[in-house]
């Protein structure tokens, strides 16, 4: 029997994990979208995959290390750090309450 | 020495000798690209005071007795590369009013090189496009007929060239958003080896893919921007340490000895007769100029979008995670800071980005991860030893840019409809491969009247930038397929 990928896909779990609120209008849209396209690469299945390794990127590279030392082309002064936040307050980033009060 | 329609390689040549300064260029093209740009929209930001005091800078050092490879040349750059003082947004509401605090290195070696920057171009979101619709802020038209998409991700990059409103430009290519919007816009798009140019400053979308490449009108000048930006940069540590020859003196006249590798799978058939007919007309060319054309096989780059569509959405997923409302870029209030994530996120984002962040996340979440992500990578390492095994009996590979010439807009409403304009490009993407595009002829589309630029792909083995260039430039120089056509913008040429 076939299993359709919207079976599969559990978008309002997905969406909590991603971090981003959906509307109803959007699940709507969406889940179709993606259940079509788990269907589409699904056909990955077919390619004969044992006994190959994982490529991550394809040109070789290395652990690339560096002395413990400031970079003074890299600096942001904490100003510049801070211009494009949101909210600030003391010099800090300010966001909203992370714990509960009652903790 | 005219600034607007001339070569990058002319522009240089005659300020460096001082017959024309930079700041004459910028003064002549400042007006002239508000003019084009108010019909073509491949410009989200015009930096004119930018440009006249880099000009500036330019005019004191030839002063001064310095010869610079890019003196006096207009640049554009793709928005997502981040210029100092300048807004940087990647085509997202989410970065709207973020302010570049550095500029990107790609950006600083071609200001190094004399350039001028003209302003920040349009693209996709986050460059997940193939079309330029999914800019959060604006419709980039394609010169050629107005009517029709310029191409994506890099749609403004490619459009501002193409309509003579830029000299060279800066695109990004993760799985052909240089190479696709070249083709559209009759213009010369480069995708050098993944690594080949930092990018420090380059806003992420798939880490393992993505790589900085120059638009421009001849395959000379593309060169010269590369051998510009290309190179080891200490603040990217996945740039190739090697050595980056020049590429763009002494290039070849003619492809005697070159084996062409015409890709078997990659029958063009099933494009439609003018199509196939214009792709046939190509191989043809390059076998006249002295071309081996040689039967290759790729079995497994039919996987290659599967493939892409897992790989290039998990690495955004992760990318994008820190677009969270806190440091930079917009922010939503919520009770709490879970809920403002979200609402920012939600806000922030378009459609486009959503789905390739949830299909993202799902590919890599608890209990799929070995079937989607990890059975990706091993269809990546396929893909590549394919393309290695072809190279044993080739030295270049011509293929299709895209499937077809530009579209209308509104026309790819599937999203996998839209992801398969890329079906030849993104195989080469995965492998890492040095590769462009370069004109070879115009098709009437079946819903148009007007003839649309077409273009040819190349692909060369990893590291081969400078043959891969020379090839494209024989090609170039023998057909010069670019000036047959027009593009409709006034004043254009």
């Amino acid at each position: 029997m076939l299993v359709m990928a919207s079976d599969r896909i559990d978008i309002r779990h997905v969406a909590r994990l991603a971090r981003l609120a959906l509307s109803d209008a959007e699940i709507a849209t969406f889940a179709p979208q993606l259940a079509n396209l788990l269907s589409f690469v699904d056909e990955l299945t077919e390619l004969d995959t044992a006994n190959v390794a994982a490529t991550a990127q394809v040109v070789p590279s290395r652990n690339v290390e560096r002395a413990d030392a400031l970079r003074p082309e890299t600096l942001l002064s904490h100003d510049a750090a801070l211009a494009n936040a949101p909210q600030t307050q003391g010099g800090y980033f300010r966001v909203p309450r992370i714990l509960a009060e009652d903790i | 020495m005219d600034p607007l329609h001339d070569s990058a390689v002319a522009i240089a040549t005659a300020v460096n000798r001082g017959e024309m300064s930079a700041a004459d260029v910028a003064e002549t093209v400042i007006p002239h690209v508000a003019r084009i740009d108010a019909q073509v929209d491949a410009y989200l930001q015009l930096t004119p005071e930018l440009m006249r005091a880099q000009a500036r800078r330019v005019d004191a050092r030839i002063a001064a007795g310095e010869r610079l490879p890019l003196a006096g040349v207009p640049v554009a750059i793709k928005d997502n590369m981040c210029l100092d003082g300048t807004r940087t947004t990647a085509g997202s509401k989410i970065l709207g009013n973020f302010v570049a605090p550095y500029t990107a290195t790609a950006v600083q070696r071609l200001l190094d090189a004399g350039a001028l920057p003209i302003g920040k171009t349009n693209l996709d979101e986050f460059a997940m496009g193939s079309s330029g619709e999914n800019s959060a802020f604006k419709k980039t038209r394609n010169p050629y007929d107005l009517e029709r998409v310029p191409g994506g991700s890099s749609a403004g990059s490619a459009a501002s060239v193409g309509a003579f409103a830029a000299t060279l430009s800066l695109g990004s290519d993760t799985g052909g958003s240089i190479r696709e919007p070249a083709a559209f816009c009759n213009v010369v798009g480069f995708k050098p080896t993944y690594g080949r140019v930092s990018r420090y400053g380059l806003i992420a979308f798939a880490s393992s893919l993505d790589q900085i490449g120059p638009f421009a009108r001849s395959v000379e000048d593309a060169a010269l921007a590369y051998d510009a930006i290309a190179g080891k940069d200490p603040l990217d540590a996945t740039s190739i340490d090697r050595a980056a020859e020049p590429t763009a003196a002494n290039l070849p006249r003619d492809l005697r000895g070159v084996r062409v590798g015409i890709v078997k799978e990659f029958d063009t058939a099933g494009l439609g007769t003018s199509i196939d007919t214009c792709y046939r007309n190509a191989y043809d060319e390059l076998a006249a100029l002295g071309a081996e054309l040689v039967e290759v096989s790729l079995p497994t780059a039919k996987y290659g979008l599967a493939t892409y569509y897992l790989i290039a959405p998990a690495e955004c997923s992760s990318n994008l995670a820190r677009f969270d409302g806190v440091r930079y870029g917009l922010r939503v209030d919520g009770a709490d800071v879970g809920e403002m994530y979200e609402r920012t996120r939600a806000a922030g984002f378009g459609p486009e980005v959503k789905r390739r962040i949830l299909i993202g996340t799902y590919a890599l979440s608890s209990g799929y991860y070995d079937a989607y992500y990890l059975k990706a990578q091993k269809a990546r390492t396929r893909i590549a030893e394919d393309f290695a095994r072809a190279f044993e009996l080739c030295d270049v590979i011509a293929s299709p840019a895209a499937s077809s010439p530009a579209f209308g807009f509104n026309a790819k409403s599937d999203p996998v409809a839209m992801y398969l304009m890329d079906y030849y490009t993104i195989p080469v993407s995965l492998a890492g491969l040095p590769s462009l595009s370069v004109p070879c002829g115009a098709v009437v589309p079946e819903d148009g009247t007007r003839a649309m630029p077409m273009g040819l792909q190349l692909a060369s083995p990893l590291f081969t930038e400078r043959a891969l260039l020379g090839y494209a430039h024989a090609y170039e120089q023998a057909t010069r397929h670019a000036d047959k056509l027009r593009p409709v913008t006034e004043g254009a040429r």
